[in-house]
């Protein structure tokens, strides 16, 4: 069938099921743009490309789809950057689609043209500059088939400008060719019997859950490995929610901010299986003391994660929806053994658990943090879809939240990109519409991309969004408290910005918590009230997040503190 | 130690940057690159030189696999198989040091490949060791204006190609 480039893009979206596209319109797109248009192809207005790239990135998430974003040349593009190595550390699977000038203009400077290709190629999975309009609808089917298998990831897509305009005979591929590119599925069977022999000879064993499970959907297989075994469990924040946080054997977050049993437990276990995890420097501290007791298996299906930074004793590299299986097949006789085989451990690590649980100060007449994640989590049963900006609320969340569900913590955990939450919870709420959706943020972060309030009131995106207001920039003042002598250089935050001003000013109904006996009923009621709704949290200044392991320290190192 | 890789790739626009973008951003100690067309027009071969322990030369191989465009890599290290370099040398070359520089020449199976009243042109491949001697030769008896290096060239011994390794 014969239609412009731009009218070929639409269907290819069509045809890859895509429901709605985010994005920001400008020069080098208007012929793509007028496609929409006429297509009525639904697509979500931020205010600004990085807007529209978390936004994208949080309906992925949160739907578990191909997000997919639209921008044009040169700024538009350049706009995108943040939010694409967002995607990118996280394995995020994005389509950038971005507009580039016309194929005559490319290399000379010209007016919006910027190297899209070449600026993104260290934060992509795969870029593409199409100048020639034949090749589109192969480009898009590739694009999107390496953003969504293997380990996902996002994929962009420049378009120089007349390839929009210019007319093909169009023809989706059925499949993909690729030389380079097989993204494995089963692994090696007899990897499965080695890891095997390892669980029957282990008495301290200890299971590190992470991303990977969340992000291929195998949380249902993972709970009943859990279930099977008997063994205690760990998360990296990304893998939070695969396993209900008040699972039994879930002992909680590992690493920096983890608890004292998660830690513990790793420090001492002498078998560790990570499963779909990165052994990120956020979890193992000092990594040459990282479970030095522990034979480590490696659950993977990148196999470039493996001894990228802890040495593993076994591989077992493939998708997680053949290896979680294909372990469960193997020890289902043995089940009862296993379990007994590691009671006594697990009795142990769970005194951990109940002799240093999560602390903090209650006897107080300021709005404690904690308590504010503690009170949305019972008022909403674990089952919101949470979002988090970066910073000390993010681990507090990640502490103190009672997950129920898989995909139900959006959080930037690779980069940690201040001015993810607020755009990401707007994606997520498209995409699930009938999911109550709420975002915790600082009022650092807020401020990062506060334009969105704007796209939640013109959309009605009932989000809910929490800001913990506590005038200062609280994690690095936390470290600027601890290891620079509390010189707080530019942290602080006190302004006269007024939050509940500012929703409003946007079209957002805006609350107000002062004091703690103010909290239960104003959250109520900014869960009751339809729409997007601000609740402006005025929070203490000095609030230490703990535990801690100072950088670079060994994991049992922890600064427990608490009241 | 040193590994030698021969790298199969797509023979399209960009490639060389995904290529050369990944190993300046996982900071590979990367000693020499070689790139050209292969028997198969859609293919390019680019042979690497990678310094590093067994770990670090299995993240280099891991990390470049993960590029879409990358078809194939294989460790010409541990297989038997003949490595080449080629260099052309400028030297300073006068009527009365010409015939020194001749003698050199042809210890080394070198060849001029150009010559005027002040300056020679030297063309030599084989291994970089003989290279460097050869330019060190040169360098102290007659004094070298410029040199230019392929990088390594590998190839394996026997029948099979590395596409089908």
């Amino acid at each position: 069938m014969i239609m412009t480039g731009a009218e070929a893009i639409i269907e290819s979206l069509k045809n890859e099921s895509v429901d709605v596209v985010f994005g920001y319109p400008g020069g080098a797109v208007l012929t793509l743009y007028d496609a929409l248009y006429q297509a009525d192809f639904r697509h979500i207005l931020t205010k600004h490309e990085q807007g529209a790239v978390h936004a994208a990135d949080g309906y992925a998430r949160a739907t578990g789809k191909v997000g997919v974003v639209i921008a044009t040349s040169g700024p538009g593009a350049a706009n995108l950057v943040t939010g694409i190595a967002t995607a990118y550390m996280d394995s995020i699977p994005l389509v950038a689609i971005t507009g580039q000038v016309a194929v005559s203009l490319i290399g000379r400077d010209s007016f919006q043209e910027a190297d899209i290709r070449g600026i993104t190629t260290p934060i992509t999975k795969h870029n593409y500059l199409v100048k020639k309009v034949e090749d589109l609808p192969r480009v898009l089917k590739e694009a999107f088939y390496i953003a969504r298998t293997g380990r996902p990831g996002p994929v962009v897509v420049d378009v120089a400008k007349d390839v929009f305009a210019a007319t093909v005979d169009y023809q989706y591929p059925q499949e993909v060719k690729l030389r380079g590119y097989h993204p494995l599925f089963a692994g090696k069977s007899e990897t499965i019997d080695q890891v095997f022999e390892e669980l029957r000879l282990a008495k301290k064993p200890l299971i590190f859950v992470g991303g990977g499970v969340n992000l291929s959907n195998s949380a249902e297989a993972l709970r009943t490995l859990v279930d099977q075994t008997g063994f205690p469990v760990i998360s990296s924040l990304m893998g939070l929610g695969c396993l209900a946080s008040d699972h039994p054997q879930f002992l909680g977050m590992v690493g920096m901010h983890g608890t004292y049993a998660a830690n513990m437990a790793t420090t001492e276990c002498d078998l560790l299986l990570g499963i779909g995890v990165r052994f990120d420097d956020r979890v193992t501290g000092l990594l040459s003391e990282f479970a030095k007791k522990a034979k480590v298996v490696h659950f993977d299906i990148d196999p470039a994660e493996i001894n990228k930074n802890v040495m593993s004793h076994l591989r077992v590299v493939g998708d997680l929806n053949w290896s979680i299986p294909a372990l469960l097949e193997r020890i289902k006789d043995i089940s009862g053994e296993l379990k007994e085989q590691a009671r006594s451990w697990t009795e142990h690590v769970l005194t951990w658990q109940r002799e240093q649980p999560l602390t903090y100060e209650q006897d107080t007449e300021l709005v404690m943090p904690q308590a504010i994640i503690e009170k949305i989590s019972q008022l909403t049963q674990g089952e919101a879809v949470i979002v988090t900006d970066v910073g000390q609320h993010q681990m507090w969340v990640a502490q103190y939240y009672g997950f129920k569900n898989s995909r139900s913590l959006l959080t930037s955990g690779g980069l940690g990109t201040m001015g993810y939450g607020l755009p990401a919870a707007l994606g997520a709420q498209c995409g699930l519409p009938d999911r109550q959706v709420i975002l915790f943020v600082g009022d650092g972060g807020i401020m990062m991309n506060c334009q969105e309030l704007a796209t939640a009131a013109n959309y009605n995106f009932p989000v809910k969004v929490l800001i913990f207001n506590n005038q200062t920039l609280g994690m690095v003042a936390q470290w600027q408290r601890m290891f620079y002598g509390g010189r707080y250089s530019h942290t602080g935050l006190k302004g006269n910005t007024d939050f509940v001003k500012l929703a409003e000013a946007m079209g957002v109904t805006g609350l107000r918590v002062t004091k703690p006996e103010e909290l239960d009923r104003v959250l109520k009621e900014a869960l009751a009230t339809p729409g997007p709704v601000v609740v402006d949290i005025r929070t203490p200044e000095t609030v230490d997040l703990l535990p801690m392991v100072p950088a670079g320290a060994r994991l049992d190192q922890m600064i427990l503190g608490g009241s | 130690m040193k590994h030698t890789l021969a790298v199969l790739v797509e023979n399209r626009p960009g490639v060389l940057t995904h290529i050369s973008g990944l190993i300046s951003r996982r900071a590979f100690n990367i000693e020499s690159i070689a790139a050209g067309y292969t028997e198969e027009p859609d293919t390019t071969r680019i042979t690497i030189v990678v310094e590093g322990n067994e770990v670090e030369q299995e993240q280099v191989v891991n990390q470049l696999s993960k590029l879409v465009d990358v078809i194939k890599i294989c460790d010409l290290t541990a297989v038997e198989s003949i490595h080449r370099e080629l260099a052309l040398i400028k030297v300073k070359a006068s009527v009365e040091t010409r015939a020194d520089i001749i003698n050199i020449v042809d210890i080394f199976r070198a060849k001029i490949v150009d010559v005027n009243r002040e300056t020679m042109v030297i063309e030599l491949s084989g291994h970089e060791t003989k290279i460097d001697a050869l330019c060190k030769m040169l360098e102290v008896d007659h004094g070298i204006i410029e040199i230019v290096r392929t990088g390594k060239i590998a190839l394996a011994r026997g029948p099979i190609p590395a596409k089908d390794q």
